[in-house]
């Protein structure tokens, strides 16, 4: 095993014209640990998995994988790296049969082992186009292409977005499988919170082309509160906590902080939040995230 | 053997809602010494959940002496810890039962009186001053 964070981000930025779709943006992916990126539509998640995997160019700052640049030294970092696409493009018209060809042609590592356990296991036929497939299914197959690789870090461009509630949860089954099998590092990326409070242990929040938050899931779980009481300013919680959100009706104050220590004024009732709360308070109730599931049932 | 469920919404970490429900079952007397837990592996294609939150879970039990891990085997309970005695629970209870009356002439209700139990119970990591 090697000593480096899977992934390291320092200061990185990259440019598009005069819009930064990623800024100042430091986090660590510890080797073995399954992280989250969360995140609005146009947050630069993808762009941040982008320069992991060097397909393009960081504008500022430096970002490593196994301690080594992807662009100066692609051959130390693509081997060890599988990355699946945003809605994981495959050949439509090639067989399932034919797919597992290319990919061995295409990769020195491939296990084949590994790809044909797991088509038996999903339960398809090597026969069937991948055209025909259902969006799950489709998914899987993207998802085996990746772990023939045998990877060390895999990476997963909002692989469930598309997936209705069951072929999500068979998806990230697979994925979980294979960490535990293999002990690989995961980043995967999604603007649906359900499931990764169980799936991730780290967390990474970025917002417009910024990180919001980074951590563990379980200390971020720890650290943060809904405190509610009679109206007031949040000024004074402000001096000891991190507020993240206020709001406020004729008689009520509800806050949610990030606790600095833990002591609060007897005054407020303090709850314990979900991931969910706290995703949405760090992107703002009104920001993009919120309503990103919900355009397509809204315009009917 | 024992399988696990899992509450999303109630607060509790993920590893100790397992830690939880192995005391429990040891407890309860579902587990025996020698019974062997879920393997990693199974416990995570059941609940879908990250095998890190497993091993956590199963580290801390066997730091606990609860249960002993045996390489390339699985992990086994390993002491049962002897059940509260009747007499006590008994005891316990009856002495439970005074101080809920005087809650009650306090003018706590159910609810009151859940809410301050459980909070002297298991103090929030937050604890307020007056």
């Amino acid at each position: 095993m090697n000593e480096s964070p899977a992934l390291e981000a320092t200061a990185l930025g990259k440019r598009y014209g005069s819009n930064w779709a990623l800024r100042d943006c430091t986090l660590t992916v510890p080797a073995g640990s399954v992280t989250a990126l969360v995140g609005p539509n146009g947050a630069g998640k993808t762009t941040l998995l982008q320069l992991a995997v060097g397909l393009i160019e960081p504008a500022s700052g430096a970002i490593s994988v196994f301690g080594h640049d992807p662009r100066a030294e692609p051959l130390a970092v693509l081997p060890r790296v599988g990355f699946v696409a945003q809605d994981h493009p495959l050949p439509r018209r090639f067989t399932i049969g034919e797919t597992l060809r290319l990919g061995r042609k295409l990769n020195p590592s491939w296990d084949d082992a590994v790809a044909q356990r797991r088509v038996d296991e999903l339960g398809l036929s090597r026969r069937q186009r991948v055209g025909t497939l259902s969006g799950g299914e489709q998914a899987q197959v993207a998802l085996t292409l990746a772990l023939a690789k045998r990877p060390q870090l895999l990476l997963l461009d909002e692989p469930v977005a598309s997936l209705d509630p069951l072929a999500r949860r068979e998806f990230l089954s697979g994925v979980l499988r294979a960490v535990t099998e293999t002990g690989m590092t995961v980043v995967l990326s999604s603007h649906i919170v359900a499931d990764l409070e169980r799936v991730c242990d780290r967390l990474v929040i970025l917002a417009n082309g910024h990180t919001q938050l980074v951590g563990p899931i379980e200390q971020l779980l720890a650290e943060h509160r809904l405190l509610t009481g009679p109206r007031t300013d949040a000024a004074a919680v402000a001096r000891v906590h991190q507020v993240i959100r206020e709001s406020h009706t004729e008689r009520q104050t509800t806050l949610l902080v990030r606790a600095n220590g833990h002591v609060y004024d007897a005054c407020w009732e303090v709850h314990e939040v979900d991931l969910e709360e706290i995703v949405l308070a760090y992107l703002g109730t009104t920001s993009a995230a919120a309503r990103v599931e919900a355009p397509a049932a809204v315009a009917r | 053997m024992i399988e696990f469920h899992l509450e999303t919404r109630s607060g509790v970490p993920t590893y100790l809602q397992l830690v939880q429900q192995v005391r429990q079952a040891v407890r309860l007397g579902i587990l025996h010494r020698g019974d062997q837990l879920p393997t990693v592996k199974e416990v995570v294609e059941q609940l879908t959940i990250n095998p890190n939150t497993v091993l956590r879970a199963y580290r801390e039990l066997d730091l606990e002496g609860l249960v002993e891990g045996r390489r390339g085997v699985g992990t086994f309970i390993a002491s049962a810890q002897p059940p509260v005695p009747p007499n006590d629970v008994k005891t316990l209870r009856s002495s439970l039962q005074r101080w809920i009356d005087r809650a009650r002439t306090a003018g706590l209700d159910d609810e009151n009186m859940a809410a301050l139990f459980a909070d002297t119970l298991r103090p929030p990591t937050i604890s307020r001053v007056a």
